[in-house]
């Protein structure tokens, strides 16, 4: 692809000072592995933090050497794009208790010369905001012109504004939802009991023992992979299309549908750890910042000062535009500077992936105005 | 003075507007500009959308016709609904709703009433096309169109009150016939109420 960044490299950073996390416990000496795209300007105003959602991580765009395969947000990062790395500085991290370089579940902890496990503390959204904000400090980047994320990327970009209203001029909140529902909470569980049932499980040690509970770690990306996907487009793509034209009478993969979910669960559980998996359901899970305002969303978005552009997808049924709607109206209530777009793409959840030219339109007209 | 003139007239420096159907946004961009007013407007063409925050305006994507209830009783200083009632399926209700929802309201209307539109259609017997209501019948947005007295005879079923009135001719301004005969001779109006 001629537009996309090509030689990435990925920087890691030891963050100064420790995070005291909301579940009460303290990290020291976080690793935080992160990735840039663009140039910073002198008076370092063209930053743009980029969030990743539950399976993600720092490579957002542009093809390592000898890969083929862009990083998540290709589409909508890089020169000339929704997110211009001609005019702006983007940086993308993976979060703590991520599983691809920073600090984390199978990172080893210092105290007892073992990986942490089941034994790291729980995250949430707050403690990723607080961590990526000492992350802003070492780069330099005293405020952000945009943080944005998409799903549990769009809640960070949230929390951003809530807790850190000085430091973010733009929050761009993509298929967000304020908090998850009964249903998504369902789903999530249902992720977590297929991996703890793993006999490879190993209550969560498995790396001690040489073991990995990718049975369980397939099942759970099977599972959520449905969520992400609309019926159109997962009738489009496959509809009762068989793998060998015929009827087999059997319990083996026949329709094209089984076969796609069974090989995106089997390269997703050889490249992802089960306990970080286990921590970022945890993580949607807990998030509500309403909570601690007597569940009123516009109390919680008070102290808001950042203009926020809201989107959702039509064919979103994990975090539909309802849910959207919802942090639109409270932030309307709360007399904040929002914007709201509602873009029709048949992707369902991952629509937020995809390069959709009013999407797009609407998302590179924020970032510039 | 034309209808923009008015509006600023009307709309108080520093205030709090609400623009619903706002377009592409140039009453609002306007009105923040030269009295720092602060805007919000509601549109469902994203085109629109895009361009309205080009302008650094806010705006959301929302379908009146599905219902204002995400704004609060007199959550705005005025509401501006300009050329819009007549494409919105209930008219009645969304004029009740943006009386709730502004302390004041600006509402312009086409007038059917008008003398070309009322000739139109005594001459060629057909649906009038005129300047200002320039589709087919079977092709227009323009579902609900009244008359100056039609549209005042709903706000006392509604029991709003007009505060005040101006209509303008087919260029968009006020005359001495517009005055003197506004139903025959004003092809668009626009009223400030309140309820």
């Amino acid at each position: 692809m001629s537009n996309s960044l090509e030689a990435i490299e990925v920087n890691k950073i030891t963050l100064d000072g420790k995070l005291e996390l909301e579940c009460g416990q303290d990290i020291e000496n976080i690793d935080l592995v992160y990735e840039t795209y663009g140039t910073l300007n002198s008076d370092a105003s063209n930053a743009i933090l980029i969030c990743h959602a539950l399976s993600g991580n720092h490579h957002a765009a542009g093809t390592y050497q000898n890969e083929e395969r862009p990083g998540w947000w290709d589409a909508l990062i890089g020169p000339e794009k929704a997110i211009n790395t001609n005019k702006f500085f983007v940086v993308c991290p993976n979060n703590i208790g991520g599983c691809h370089g920073s600090t984390g579940p199978s990172s080893i902890n210092k105290q007892t010369g073992k990986s942490y496990g089941p034994d790291f503390p729980i995250i949430t959204v707050a403690d990723w905001v607080r961590c990526q904000s000492m992350l802003s400090d070492s780069l330099g980047i005293k405020v952000w012109h945009a943080v944005i994320g998409g799903s549990l990327g769009g809640m960070q970009a949230l929390e951003w504004s809530c807790l850190f209203p000085k430091r973010i001029k733009k929050a761009g909140i993509i298929a967000a939802a304020p908090k998850l529902s009964a249903q998504n909470i369902a789903f999530n569980e249902v992720a977590r009991q297929a991996i703890v049932n793993d006999p490879d499980f190993v209550s969560g040690r498995y790396l001690d023992v040489g073991k990995s509970p990718k049975q369980g770690l397939k099942l759970a990306r099977m599972i959520g992979h449905i969520t992400y996907l609309s019926e159109e487009a997962m009738r489009n793509k496959f509809g009762r299309e068989l793998k060998e034209g015929k009827l087999k009478f059997g319990f083996d993969a026949e329709f094209e549908v089984e076969s796609y979910l069974r090989y995106q669960g089997d390269v997703f559980s050889e490249s992802f750890d089960a306990n970080t998996y286990l921590l970022m359901t945890k993580i949607l899970d807990y998030f509500d910042p309403a909570d601690k305002f007597e569940g009123k969303l516009d109390k919680a978005f008070k102290e808001i000062e950042a203009q926020l552009l809201i989107v959702s997808f039509s064919t979103d049924w994990r975090f539909s535009p309802e849910r959207s709607k919802e942090i639109v109206n409270a932030l309307i209530k709360a007399k904040k500077d929002v914007s709201y777009m509602e873009i029709d793409s048949p992707h369902g959840h991952d629509s937020f992936l995809f390069a959709d030219k009013e999407y797009v339109n609407g998302l590179s007209s924020f970032l510039e105005n | 003075m034309d209808t923009l003139e008015v509006i600023k007239n009307w709309v108080k420096r520093d205030s709090e507007i609400l623009d619903l159907g706002c377009g592409k946004g140039e009453i609002l961009k306007i009105l923040s500009e030269e009295l720092n007013t602060t805007s919000l407007g509601i549109e469902i063409n994203q085109e629109n959308i895009t361009l309205c925050i080009q302008s650094g305006l806010n705006v959301i994507q929302q379908n009146i016709d599905e219902g204002l209830s995400n704004f609060g009783d007199k959550s705005f200083d005025t509401v501006i609904m300009s050329q819009t009632i007549q494409v919105l399926r209930e008219p009645k209700k969304a004029l009740l709703e943006v009386t709730r929802i502004g302390k004041e309201c600006i509402v312009t209307i086409p007038n059917f009433g008008y003398w070309s539109t009322r000739l139109n259609l005594l001459v060629s017997g057909k649906m009038p096309v005129t300047g200002s209501l320039p589709n087919a019948w079977h092709d227009t947005p323009n579902i609900h169109l009244c008359t100056i007295k039609d549209f005042e005879l709903l706000c006392i079923e509604c029991g709003i009150n007009i505060i005040e009135k101006r209509f303008f001719d087919s260029s968009g301004i006020e005359n001495s016939l517009t005055r003197l005969l506004p139903n025959l001779f004003g092809s668009t109006a626009m009223y400030k109420i309140s309820k």
